[in-house]
């Protein structure tokens, strides 16, 4: 009855190995139905829409047909060149610190806060954006949905930094110290030049991670139906547009919508394409 | 380093100087300055990552003060929330969130642990990964706000004649079984990729022992890889529940926005995180706005300290 | 007659409470070659790196006693000057995997942001890699990056990038132990060649090597500095029992 050996309980071990494997290749791949489902259908709902004329004008009011999505793309473009001016020296910097620091006090502290900063759903951060900025300086503006998307940049930043920093060799370091440079220049001239395809691939991730990110400014860049470039203003963004318009009951909207959706898809795509192939290129051989 | 800046001795009869010694001496003193300058610099970027958390922390708390102080435990029981009536009761959004996590979960942990399985463990290379992993990562860099969109115009309507056929009165379409479902592949990736690092450090000499006994792949994956790795699954499961719980957008776009106690997953609802981001720039009472924000503190309290667990957990993991 | 250049007195060093270097007095010749030999863990590298300073960058790392280049204190000095002053060579060869090699025998001087003409660095890149013989080997590859060349040549790379700074000593830690016999032949005839110009301080855990290549040999054991004499009485006729019972083979 125990017998191992019975050639119908191993046929029906082999049946159940083969059967599990079907299912796991099943619901591996059944993962992609939504995947293809989505981009499949902003693609076909958006392309439709995308033209010149939608790329550099502002909508129309309800009703009116065509009207584009200048204002947004100003926008998203404003808001995340401030936010990356912000956090990359700060993210790079608190990076080179932690490899440079592995262990101490400020060092365990710093590395819980990253892990914290992580973590954090990005609409508290929209709230914190609002009380430090917003409220203080009376009024909804791009600048503090900058420093609010900046908040959520620092933590990849950090990591990536980190990470790669620690990888490299220490005997680069030595050589480095041992031509009698000064710890600076070790790191701004060996150091980060040589890890410069690491920490690169971190910004490009953490851009595309905040390109899309709408809760943080719903309560800061809060929006403008106009073209804006002021940073002390409301501003509108791509994220804030989809949503603006994907939940207002008009179709001219929904349409807007659809062509802003497949923007932003591509944007978001082609970062992660690019961060890869830097990746690829710019590693150095060590 | 306890070292005066003396200056250097002037070169000895044995130095042959060939380039400007001496500019370069000049220099170093220059950069002397600059080095520790800049050893403050990283100091200091330091210090803001934790300043920034602990600023983080203690505005909540100051601003949720006022609605934590006037409603107390009241908050979080209190099933009524009408800000009309100054009635804030929070129940609604903590069940809302619970249950529009714990589904998505359960709908993404088979489909989550057969990637890693797939990925770990048949085919960790090749054409058939390459796909997947690619699709996966698709998955993770999809915006929020477009899962909404298309949440909103696709699935609503497919959820909506689900319902009609399962003869639920009033088939709206939106609520908590339509956040849970886009809510699952959005998390997907999360838990996927972090299990598969797990399975991959299963040791191989574990595996050929099973494979010596003459185990086949499946019984090797229950009960070597599935075991081993039981701690680490556990934890890439807890980190996708501290993504879900904070998820905004594509929440607030398909959950229906409804502050009353939801009666079934089909009904419309509210998360702590979509009613914030619904009536935050609404609230124009203190105590609203603070009841808001004490929803805001509750989110990151209870991300925070999943997030937290969840990585002692991989790191204990990973150095063992 | 010949001239003291690095000296040191009661010198100890540790990491942590791990005491590896233990009051070690010694006077190195100018433009001789010294080998520092010893089994592994004896401290050798240790009180080589303390002599220019790269010690203190371990964390946990310290020392203390007396240690002078030109009868200047080398612990008062700024560690940037006093690894100005006395270059390095490492076990591995380093060099800059972003910088070509023309820029990494200049990397002394690029990356310490000291401007030079144009003529003045193709000048010091033909006259350092011309010392370490490998000038007629890369002259026309110099835009290359250095990571290209074999093992023996970046060796010989990383000895021009450090003679590139005119040093006054040059500090080698085991500088063949990762090439091949014929590399290491070429990187020990340059130790002729250089010490006409320089103070060689070689480790090395190759017996034959210090034999072969030095006019003075340091044997150390457990931290000590047990015998320093000229090679030839060392490996003749050592005074110390460690010795004899070392370069005879009786423990490794």
């Amino acid at each position: 009855m125990n017998d191992p050996m019975r050639t119908d309980h191993i046929r029906y071990r082999i049946g159940k190995n083969n059967g599990f494997r079907i299912l796991t290749f099943v619901l591996a791949f059944a993962c992609m139905i939504p995947l293809v489902a989505i981009l499949f259908f902003i693609i076909k709902a958006g392309i439709t829409r995308i033209n010149f004329h939608f790329l550099v004008n502002i909508a129309r009011p309800v009703g009116e047909k065509g009207g584009g999505i200048a204002n947004a793309l100003l926008g998203s473009v404003i808001i995340v060149a401030l936010a990356s001016l912000i956090a990359i020296p700060i993210g790079i910097l608190g990076g080179v610190y932690l490899s440079e620091n592995p262990k101490g006090r400020l060092a365990y502290w710093c590395r819980l806060s990253v892990d914290i900063l992580q973590g954090i759903p990005s609409i508290v951060i929209g709230i914190i954006a609002y009380f430090w900025l917003v409220k203080p300086l009376g009024g909804f503006s791009a600048f503090s949905g900058s420093v609010a998307l900046a908040i959520m940049m620092l933590p990849v930043i950090v990591r990536s930094t980190e990470e790669t920093l620690k990888m490299l060799p220490p005997s680069l370091k030595e050589a480095a110290f041992a031509l009698g440079m000064p710890f600076h220049r070790v790191i701004f001239k060996v150091i980060l030049p040589v890890g410069i395809s690491g920490i690169l691939s971190g910004v490009m991730l953490s851009i595309a991670r905040i390109t899309g990110e709408t809760a943080p400014l719903l309560f800061t860049a809060f929006g403008n139906p106009y073209l804006s470039a002021d940073v002390t203003a409301p501003m509108q963004s791509l994220p804030l547009l989809i949503f603006n318009y994907a939940t207002s009951p008009y179709n001219d909207w929904h349409d807007l919508a659809w062509g802003a959706s497949l923007i932003l898809l591509v944007w978001v795509l082609f970062l992660n394409v690019f961060t890869k192939l830097i990746a690829a290129k710019w590693k150095v051989q060590l | 380093m306890e070292t005066s800046l003396q200056a250097p001795v002037i070169p000895s009869p044995a130095v042959r100087d060939t380039v400007g010694i001496r500019k370069r001496i000049r220099r170093s003193f220059r950069q002397i300055r600059t080095e520790s300058v800049f050893k403050q610099t990283l100091v200091i970027a330091g210090l803001i990552l934790v300043i920034l958390v602990l600023g983080i922390l203690l505005t909540l708390i100051t601003q949720s003060l006022p609605s934590i102080r006037l409603l107390g435990l009241k908050f979080i029981w209190g099933s009524t929330w009408n800000p009309v009536k100054n009635v804030y009761g929070a129940f609604p959004f903590l069940l809302g969130t619970l249950l529009t996590s714990f589904l998505a979960l359960l709908i993404c942990i088979p489909f989550s642990i057969a990637i890693a399985v797939f990925l770990g463990e048949y085919y960790p290379s090749g054409w058939f990964a390459d796909v997947l992993k690619n699709a996966v990562e698709l998955i993770a860099a999809v915006p929020s706000v477009i899962y909404g969109f298309w949440g909103l115009a696709v699935l609503v309507p497919m959820v909506r004649s689900l319902e009609a056929r399962l003869g639920i009165d009033q088939p709206l379409g939106v609520g908590i079984f339509s956040a849970s479902l886009i809510l699952s592949v959005m998390i997907i990736p999360y838990a996927a990729s972090l299990g598969r690092s797990m399975i991959q450090m299963v040791p191989e000499h574990l595996k050929e022992a099973a494979y010596g006994l003459g185990a086949t792949r499946w019984e090797v994956i229950r009960h070597v890889v599935l075991p081993y790795t039981r701690s680490g699954l556990f934890a890439g499961i807890l980190l996708s529940l501290g993504r879900a719980l904070g998820e905004t957008m594509a929440v607030t776009m398909v959950i229906g926005n409804s502050s009353i106690l939801p009666k079934s997953i089909f009904a419309p609802g509210n998360t702590m995180a979509s009613v914030i981001a619904n009536e935050f720039t609404e609230a124009d009472k203190t105590v609203y706005l603070s009841a808001l924000i004490e929803l805001g503190l509750a989110l990151f309290l209870v991300t925070v300290i999943i997030n937290i667990i969840g990585k002692k957990i991989i790191d204990r993991f990973t150095n063992e | 007659m010949e001239s003291t250049i690095i000296k040191s007195r009661k010198f100890n060093a540790s990491f942590g409470i791990n005491h590896v270097v233990k009051n070690v007095n010694i006077d190195i010749p100018r433009n001789n070659v010294i080998a520092v030999m010893g089994p592994s863990g004896c401290g050798k590298t240790t009180f080589l790196r303390c002599i220019n300073r790269m010690h203190e960058l371990i964390p946990g790392a310290t020392c203390n006693g007396a240690m002078t280049i030109n009868d200047e204190d080398i612990y008062t000095m700024h560690p940037i000057f006093v690894r100005l002053k006395i270059g390095m060579v490492f076990q591995r060869p380093n060099p800059f995997p972003n910088l070509s090699i023309y820029d990494n025998v200049i990397a002394g001087y690029k990356l310490n942001g000291i401007k030079l003409a144009r003529a003045e660095k193709d000048r010091i890149v033909e006259h350092s890699l011309t010392k370490v013989a490998l000038w007629n080997e890369v002259k026309d590859s110099l835009l290359k990056k250095g990571t290209f060349l074999s093992g023996g040549q970046q060796q010989r790379l990383c000895i021009a990038r450090a003679v590139a700074m005119e040093p006054e000593v040059l500090l080698f830690d085991e500088p063949t132990s990762a090439l091949d016999p014929i590399s290491t032949a070429t990187v020990e005839e340059l130790f002729h060649e250089l010490k006409a110009n320089y103070t060689l301080i070689i480790v090395t855990h190759n017996m034959q090597q210090a034999a072969r290549v030095s006019d003075r040999t340091a044997f150390f054991y457990m931290g000590e500095l047990v015998e320093y004499d000229l090679t030839k009485n060392v490996f003749t006729n050592p005074k110390d029992n460690r010795t004899q019972n070392y370069i005879t083979g009786r423990f490794s």
